[in-house]
């Protein structure tokens, strides 16, 4: 159920991104979603990947800082209203997110919210009881 | 004008009959009264009688920052603590401070170094002396403010800070000399700018700097500010503080107050003296001093003497301004500063040792220090907060180790240069020497 994501560490300065990209798409990894979070100095690059393992391990062969860290998606109505109800959800549960980035795919009227609490079981648990559909990690990796 | 002419106008066969005089007391003093030196020596089968010309001081071992460090806090003091009548110690070095003890006759010999400097430089009994160096532990604030007591100039003992109350005080008491460092005394003159005061109005005679590195260029941006010449002036805590050189209307090199401090220049690989005119490591020796008598301590400053006669008159010898360093010591913001400090602190965030990288720059007039850190799975985390907390954790922890605050950049892995057999941590781009 959890997705895989793995946190970059780029410094803030220009061509940084292009470089993890490249290393990626020589070895075949495909990026499902991305966020990029920075400062003025630094940034975190958050990405899905189809293969996250292996994505992990050709970014570190090229010296890169590279975590993994477990996030979860979730299932939303592609219509206006339908990221607040699962943010009202949320805020109900007094559940304290780090981040949250969104893409919608194939799915007729439906997009994926993918979101990340220090506490991801209890996310996990909120979101069941009260019928948030979420999605798998295979669902996700293989868009 | 001099405060001492005798002494220093005294002829070289003379003045050499003095020191000899004085280092042979000296020597025995210290190894009659001090455990080190006379564990030191006795090893080194080197006793106070084999002393029988100046040049016998080479038989004598060196002393070194360490050595001071380690006879924390009082090891090297030759008389009783009820003698010592002032306490200073060294800013920003290394694990334990270095200590300077001072009895009531080494403050008025202190008083006369820093009295014959400030009468080479121009300032008398009329003078209004505004003394920005700090007062405290740090030797600078308060060996100038005795010196100005000998003469009998009045000082105004306003510390460093407050640039704007620095102005209108310099303005409203009509302060006729200035002490500062140069990119300090460069600031006020700036801000003084900026508020369209003119510091050449002030009427300001004689500037006298030192504690950090300048170059001919800061000397003449200071004397273009302030309409007036600006001299050198040289010391350190562990031989009793400002004072030890400084520079006569010449400018042409520091006057060591010779009959109290013996200079030597050796070979900073060999040890070896190598003799006036060239390069070389400064080794300095108390000849005049009760306290707490330093014998050929290593400065690891560089420069030359020369002995030759000065146009003023005087004979003492002089050194030329200070070219670098023989350790990797930084002078930043008028405080040392050695990288073992810097990955001493960030041992302590991590459990491995982190790449670093010192950089050192003087974007106006004062210093600035980034350091470069190689993130790595101990220093990254997937969040903005706990990253940014993890750069104010490393900056407050080299705060507490150097009393500096800098400017902590996490870089990725990597991407800082390498290097085979000793590092190379420090990139200083302000051009001092």
């Amino acid at each position: 159920m959890k997705i895989k994501q793995l946190s970059i560490f780029l410094q803030n300065r220009m061509g940084s991104l292009s470089k993890p990209l490249e290393v990626l798409s020589e070895n075949d990894v495909n990026i499902r979603a991305m966020c990029m979070a920075d400062t003025s100095e630094f940034g975190i690059l958050r990405l899905v990947v189809d293969n996250p393992e292996k994505g992990k391990e050709v970014l570190e062969e090229k010296n890169f800082l590279v975590k993994m860290t477990d996030i979860i998606g979730v299932e939303m109505c592609d219509a206006p209203g339908g990221l607040t109800s699962v943010l009202k959800v949320i805020k109900d549960n007094e559940i304290d997110l780090e981040y949250l980035y969104a893409f919608t795919h194939d799915k007729v009227n439906k997009a994926i919210l993918l979101l990340h609490a220090d506490d991801i079981d209890n996310l996990i648990s909120v979101l069941t009881e009260n019928n948030v559909k979420i999605v798998s990690a295979d669902e996700v990796y293989n868009l | 004008m001099f405060w001492n002419e005798e002494i220093e106008t005294m002829p070289r066969q003379d003045l050499e009959e003095l020191q000899l005089k004085k280092l042979q007391a000296t020597v025995k003093r210290a190894f009659d009264k001090i455990p080190y030196y006379n564990k030191r020596y006795t090893e080194a089968e080197v006793f106070p009688e084999d002393i029988e010309t100046l040049k016998d001081i080479e038989k004598l071992p060196f002393i070194t920052k360490d050595d001071l460090r380690e006879s924390y806090p009082f090891g090297l003091f030759a008389v009783d603590i009820s003698e010592i009548k002032e306490l200073h110690s060294s800013s920003g070095t290394t694990g334990k401070p270095v200590v300077s003890g001072y009895t009531e006759k080494d403050l008025d010999t202190w008083a006369e170094t820093t009295a014959r400097g400030l009468t080479m430089m121009g300032i008398g009994e009329d003078d209004i002396l505004q003394n920005t160096h700090g007062y405290g532990m740090f030797t600078g604030g308060f060996g100038v403010h005795y010196g100005c007591h000998k003469i009998g100039a009045a000082i105004i003992p306003i510390s460093t800070g407050q640039t704007r109350r620095q102005i209108e005080i310099m303005n409203d008491f009509g302060a006729t000399g200035l002490i500062f460092t140069p990119s300090y005394g460069i600031h006020i003159g700036e801000v003084a700018l900026e508020d369209g005061i003119d510091p050449k109005d002030f009427g300001i005679k004689a500037i006298g700097f030192g504690a950090e590195g300048w170059t001919e260029e800061m000397r003449q941006r200071v004397e273009d500010i302030y309409g007036c010449k600006a001299y050198n002036i040289y010391g350190l805590t562990e031989l009793m503080g400002p004072g030890v050189g400084v520079e006569c209307e010449a400018q042409n090199g520091l006057h060591i107050a010779e009959d109290i401090y013996y200079p030597e220049i050796i070979d900073p690989k060999t040890g070896k003296v190598i003799g006036a005119e060239k390069p070389g490591e400064l080794v300095l020796t108390n000849i005049e001093r009760e306290g707490m008598p330093v014998i050929r301590f290593r400065t690891k400053d560089l420069t030359k003497l020369t002995y030759e006669k000065c146009s003023c008159g005087r004979t003492h010898a002089r050194m030329s301004r200070i070219t670098g360093r023989s350790d990797d010591m930084l002078k930043v913001k008028g405080v040392a500063i050695f990288p073992s400090q810097i990955e001493k602190a960030l041992l302590r965030i991590g459990e491995v040792e982190p790449h670093y990288m010192i950089i050192v720059t003087r974007p106006g007039t004062l210093d600035e220090i980034e350091v470069k850190v190689e993130a790595s799975q101990n220093l990254f985390f997937d969040g903005v907060k706990e990253m940014m907390a993890i750069q104010n954790k490393i900056g407050k922890s080299i705060e507490n180790e150097t009393g500096i605050r800098v400017k902590v950049t996490l870089v990725e892995p990597k991407t800082l240069p390498r290097f085979e057999g000793k590092a190379k941590r420090v990139i200083d781009e302000r051009n001092l020497h």
